[in-house]
């Protein structure tokens, strides 16, 4: 019984907001594709009905081959999105974090530049 | 000095070899491609290249002398407490000469290597570095954290290296083969670390130790917590059934990476596995020893059975190294000091023979993937007296015979399974070894025995000065720890002092 009351204590305390939150952004999310189904107008042409009305056709063959120049654009936009990831907590808490956490992260963004550089000269940057 | 970790600073000094190791790192992968290195690739061949990548790798060099001068002084230095997340103590030092041992072993074969593949030379030693420096992470760590960033670290470098001949698609195949399999392999262990946690509070080794002799730890979530983080481990040190990438990986990737991933990474993994489990799972023997003792088996047993039939060489080495898991594993499971001092001699005796054997290999196929069949050694031993006599001794390392390293080593593995009576173990560890007897004298025999039927095609094979340096270095340590075994295992003994509290287990279960 020790562990059903811990856990009832927990669900009703720190994560009730959270649990609000999933349950409201679950209705949100129905009920926006509901409504906009009863709602809208019902004009339907090939176009529309493509999955993504103006991407790429996700059927077909997982082969197809496309320039090795998206792949450096989607590894370079994931390092400096992860650098954002790292970089927003600690530009919040700057203050209370003090110095070592911001020699910590100077070296983290000075490695990243370390990276950049290379990434320029070996020629990662240039589109053609 | 006294490290304290309580200040920041002393992080730095704690981790001074892996962070020389980094910066040389950085600067070679920048400097190979600014200026005139970059020109040099673009010019598509000639002296000029050769002339570059040379210079990148004695640069490697340079940074891998600082980094074991770091080491050297690390010796100097006592830690305050044992509970931090980075070991200063000798076990990890110990392990960090195998590693630096390796990466300056397997820099000098690679020099012909990145020259003759057209290799780019900044990437390869830097990528060597940083894969070594992520080993020292992991060898270093107490905490499980840390063992998973080191043993990423090392991985993406290694997953990298595997397919970096890209003209070649054994490269490619290997590279990828690696990499998905590797991927999902760290999801076992990272899984497994998730639920250590959740059983115990921590990922501090230390810490996880206490909490488990304690009884603090619950059963339902560490048994599946241990069986995870074997499964993870042993895949890395590519124990049987988790082997299925290892020849492929071996035979595809280029020949101076595989020599020094066979031997480096798989050292890394062992001491970091003898680390996790002989100081956090110390108190929960009885639970882990049994699967140990069945891979341990089934390795040993398999391996070498498997490697009886091949007949390409690089294969056969693969199937060699697996062969090799096992009998390193019978000290994870005996987990006593012994055991722990014979695993780290064996390591570095490993790490000599294992290099040597595939770098000769690698200069018989001329630096490229030809002649990698056991029947094209025939005569090779009289038309190359000198490497004849080398990839005999390795070979004669690698089935243990007296005289060599490999003789020494297992018999102080032999000692540690004694020490907790795993007689049947050690008798399996014998016979396997005298199966192993066969494939290794088949190719000394076909390498001296047999009459070649064509004239002067072993007349081709280079050698240049550096490699000619490692294979010499490496054959005088391997007689010299076989004929005179103290100095070394001393060594090793005096490593293990102080890495935990080690219960022995359980001594006297049988399997």
């Amino acid at each position: 019984m020790k562990n059903f009351t811990n856990l009832s204590r927990v669900m009703s305390g720190s994560y009730l907001p959270l649990l609000l939150l999933f349950g409201i952004s679950v209705v949100n999310a129905i009920g926006m594709v509901v409504t906009s189904h009863i709602l809208n107008p019902l004009r339907p042409t090939p176009q529309k009905l493509m999955p993504y009305e103006s991407g790429m056709i996700p059927l077909g063959d997982t082969r197809a081959r496309f320039s090795v120049k998206f792949y450096m654009v989607a590894i370079s936009f994931i390092v400096f999105d992860l650098e954002t990831i790292f970089l927003i907590p600690w530009a919040v808490q700057m203050r209370e974090l003090g110095w070592s956490a911001f020699v910590a992260m100077s070296l983290f963004v000075i490695i990243l530049a370390v990276g950049l550089l290379y990434e320029w000269k070996k020629g990662g940057l240039e589109w053609d | 000095m006294t490290i304290d970790f309580s200040r920041q600073l002393h992080y730095v000094w704690a981790l001074l070899p892996e962070i020389i190791l980094c910066v040389s790192g950085m600067v070679i992968l920048v400097v190979g491609v600014s200026g005139r290195y970059r020109h040099a690739h673009m010019a598509a061949g000639g002296s000029i290249e050769s002339k570059s990548g040379d210079d990148l790798g004695w640069l490697a060099l340079l940074g891998l002398l600082g980094a074991a001068m770091a080491n050297a002084w690390l010796y100097s230095v006592t830690e305050v407490g044992e509970s931090s997340m980075i070991a200063v103590d000798r076990f990890r030092l110990f392990s960090n000469w195998i590693f630096l041992l390796a990466a300056v072993l397997g820099i000098l074969i690679s020099f012909a290597y990145v020259y003759r593949q057209r290799l780019q030379a900044g990437e390869f030693y830097a990528l060597i570095l940083f894969a070594t420096a992520g080993m020292m992470f992991m060898v270093g760590a107490r905490d499980l954290i840390v063992v998973f960033l080191g043993l990423e670290v090392m991985s993406i470098a290694v997953y990298t290296l595997t397919a970096f001949n890209r003209r070649d698609r054994k490269s490619a195949e290997g590279g990828l083969k690696y990499f998905l399999l590797g991927a999902f392999s760290t999801g076992f262990l990272l899984y497994g670390i998730a639920l250590v946690y959740g059983a115990t509070g921590s990922t501090n080794v230390a810490v996880i130790g206490e909490a488990i002799s304690n009884g603090e730890a619950s059963m339902g979530l560490l048994s599946p917590a241990v069986a995870l983080l074997t499964i993870g481990f042993a895949f890395k040190v590519s124990a049987i059934p988790f082997h299925m990438w290892t020849p492929d990986v071996y035979e595809g990737a280029p020949a101076p990476v595989t020599a020094w991933m066979s031997a480096a990474v798989k050292a890394a993994a062992f001491v970091a596995f003898l680390r996790v489990f002989m100081v956090g799972f110390d108190a929960i023997y009885a639970l882990w020893y049994p699967i140990l003792w069945w891979l341990a088996a089934i390795t040993m047993v398999g391996a070498n059975l498997i490697a009886l039939v091949q007949t390409n060489i690089k294969r056969m080495l693969a199937y060699s190294s697996i062969a090799h898991t096992g009998y390193l594993l019978v000290a994870i499971a005996a987990a006593n000091e012994t055991a722990a001092a014979g695993m780290l001699f064996y390591l570095l005796v490993y790490t000599l023979m294992n290099m040597g054997a595939f770098a000769i290999v690698m200069s018989v196929s001329h630096h490229s993937e030809e002649r990698l069949y056991i029947d094209d050694y025939v005569g090779f031993g009289w038309s190359q007296p000198l490497l004849g006599v080398f990839l005999t001794v390795f070979l004669l390392s690698l089935a243990g015979f007296p005289g060599t390293g490999g003789f020494m080593g297992k018999i102080y593995l032999l000692l540690g399974a004694a020490e907790s009576d795993l007689w049947i173990l050690s008798v399996i560890l014998v016979l396997t070894t005298v199966v192993s007897y066969w494939y290794y004298l088949r190719v000394a025999w076909v390498m001296w025995m047999k009459d070649p039927e064509t004239e002067g095609q072993h007349n081709r094979i280079i050698v240049p000065f550096p490699m000619r340096f490692a294979l010499l270095a490496s054959v005088g340590l391997i007689l010299y720890v076989g004929i005179f075994p103290s100095a070394a295992l001393e060594f090793a003994r005096t490593s293990i002092e102080g890495l935990g509290t080690f219960g022995g287990g359980l001594i006297g279960q049988g399997p």
